[in-house]
C-alpha cells in the first residue's frame, strides 16, 4: 500500500514540476512583454495559456543535431544529466509536516550534493560540442556556478547554527525566536543573490547570454536537447527557490510564525 | 528511511528523459542537408582550431573551490551539535577558522 502512495506520490511530484517549469517559460515571457510594454504570447490559446504546449510540440518534432567530430554520447548525456539532477533534488522539499517522498535526515547535504553535481552537466555539454562558443561558456558557467556553491552552503550552516538538524522537516518546525528571524535576514538577501548566480539567471546570466557568446554553452544543441536542458534550468530555479523557502521563510508554515516562544 | 523513493525516482526521472529523447528521435523529420552538422561560428566558416587551449585560471577557480567546499562539509556537522555543546564548541571551531584564515 505505501509502495502505491509512494508511486502515485512521485506521479503527480514529476507531473506538477513538469507542468510548473512549462508554465513559468510562459510566464516569464508574458512577463517581460509586460515590462517591455507589450504583450507576451497571445494567440495560441485564450491569452496565449497553451504556448509551452505549442512550444513542447514544437521542440520533439524537430530533428536533433549532433555536430560532426562532437563526442556523441557525451553530447546525448549531459542534457539528460542536468534535467535528471534538477528533477530527483524534488524528493526532499517538504510539502507538509512528514509529507516529503524522502525524509532523510541528510536533506540539506543532499540537495548540496545534487546542485554540485549540476557542475559536471554544464561542462560536459561545452566540452563535448566542437565549438569554441560552447567550450568558454561552459567554462565560463561552470566557474560561475561552482564559486557561487560556496557562498550558499556557508549560508546553509547558518540556518543549521538556528535549526540544529539537517532533516528539512526538522528546520521549518524549528524554534526560532524572532531575533533569530531578524539576524537571519541578511542571509536571506545573500542566500537570494547566491541562487540567482547559481542557476545563471539576471543579473549572473553572461555565460548564457544571447548577445555576448551566442547561447553559451546551449549553442550547438537543438531540439528534445536543448528543451531538457531549458526545462532542467528552471526546474532548478524552482527548486532552489523551493529551498529558500523552507531554509528562511517556514516552509508550509506562514513566514515567521515557526516559533514557540515570542 | 526514505532512500529508496530516492533510487526509484532517479530511474523514473532517467526513463522519462530516455523516453522523451526516443519520442523525439521517432517522430523528427531529418533533413538531408549534410551542413547542418558544422560547428556554429555566425554563419562563417570556424577559423582556427576548435579546441582551444585551457586557460590556467579555471583550474584555479576549481581548486580554490574544492578547498572551500571541504571547509563547509566540515563546518556542517559543527553546525549541527553546535546547540548542544556551548562555549567549547565556539572556541574550537575559532581555532579551525583561524588556521583556515591563516592559508588565505
Amino acid at each position: 500500500m505505501t509502495t502505491v502512495f509512494m508511486l502515485l506520490h512521485m506521479a503527480i511530484l514529476i507531473g506538477v514540476v513538469v507542468g510548473a517549469v512549462a508554465y513559468y517559460t510562459y510566464a516569464e515571457r508574458k512577463v517581460l512583454g509586460a515590462m517591455q510594454r507589450r504583450q507576451g504570447p497571445m494567440t495560441v490559446g485564450p491569452f496565449g495559456l497553451l504556448q509551452p504546449l505549442a512550444d513542447g510540440i514544437k521542440l520533439i518534432s524537430k530533428e536533433t543535431i549532433i555536430p560532426a567530430q562532437a563526442n556523441g554520447p557525451v553530447f546525448v548525456l549531459a542534457p539528460m544529466l542536468t534535467f535528471t539532477l534538477a528533477l530527483i533534488a524534488w524528493v526532499v522539499i517538504p510539502v507538509n509536516a512528514k509529507l516529503v517522498l524522502a525524509d532523510i535526515n541528510v536533506g540539506i547535504l543532499y540537495l548540496l550534493a545534487v546542485s554540485s553535481m549540476g557542475v559536471y552537466g554544464v561542462v560536459m555539454a561545452g566540452w563535448a560540442s566542437n565549438s569554441k562558443y560552447a567550450f568558454l561558456g561552459g567554462l565560463r558557467s561552470a566557474s560561475q556556478m561552482v564559486s557561487y556553491e560556496v557562498s550558499m552552503g556557508l549560508v546553509i550552516v547558518c540556518v543549521l547554527l538556528c535549526a540544529g538538524s539537517l532533516n528539512l522537516s526538522e528546520i521549518v518546525l524549528a524554534d526560532r525566536p524572532f531575533l533569530m528571524q531578524v539576524l537571519l535576514f541578511p542571509m536571506f538577501i545573500v542566500f537570494l543573490i547566491s541562487i540567482l548566480a547559481e542557476t545563471n539567471r539576471a543579473p549572473f546570466d553572461l555565460p548564457e547570454g544571447e548577445s555576448e557568446l551566442s547561447g553559451g554553452f546551449m549553442v550547438e544543441y537543438s531540439s528534445m536537447t536543448y528543451a531538457l536542458f531549458f526545462l532542467g534550468e528552471y526546474a532548478n530555479m524552482i527548486l532552489m527557490s523551493g529551498m529558500t523557502t523552507v531554509l528562511f521563510l517556514g516552509g508550509w508554515l506562514p513566514p515567521f510564525c515557526n516559533r514557540v516562544s515570542p | 528511511m526514505g532512500y529508496e523513493a530516492i533510487l526509484v525516482f532517479f530511474i523514473a526521472g532517467v526513463f522519462l528523459v530516455v523516453f522523451a529523447n526516443f519520442l523525439s528521435n521517432l517522430i523528427s523529420h531529418k533533413s538531408d542537408n549534410k551542413s547542418k552538422q558544422d560547428p556554429y561560428e555566425c554563419g562563417v566558416e570556424t577559423i582556427g582550431p576548435t579546441w582551444v587551449q585551457f586557460k590556467v585560471g579555471y583550474y584555479l577557480f576549481a581548486v580554490l573551490f574544492l578547498l572551500f567546499d571541504i571547509e563547509v562539509a566540515f563546518l556542517v556537522p559543527w553546525a549541527v551539535v553546535f546547540k548542544e555543546m556551548g562555549t567549547v564548541a565556539l572556541i574550537e571551531i575559532l581555532v579551525f577558522l583561524f588556521i583556515l584564515g591563516l592559508g588565505l
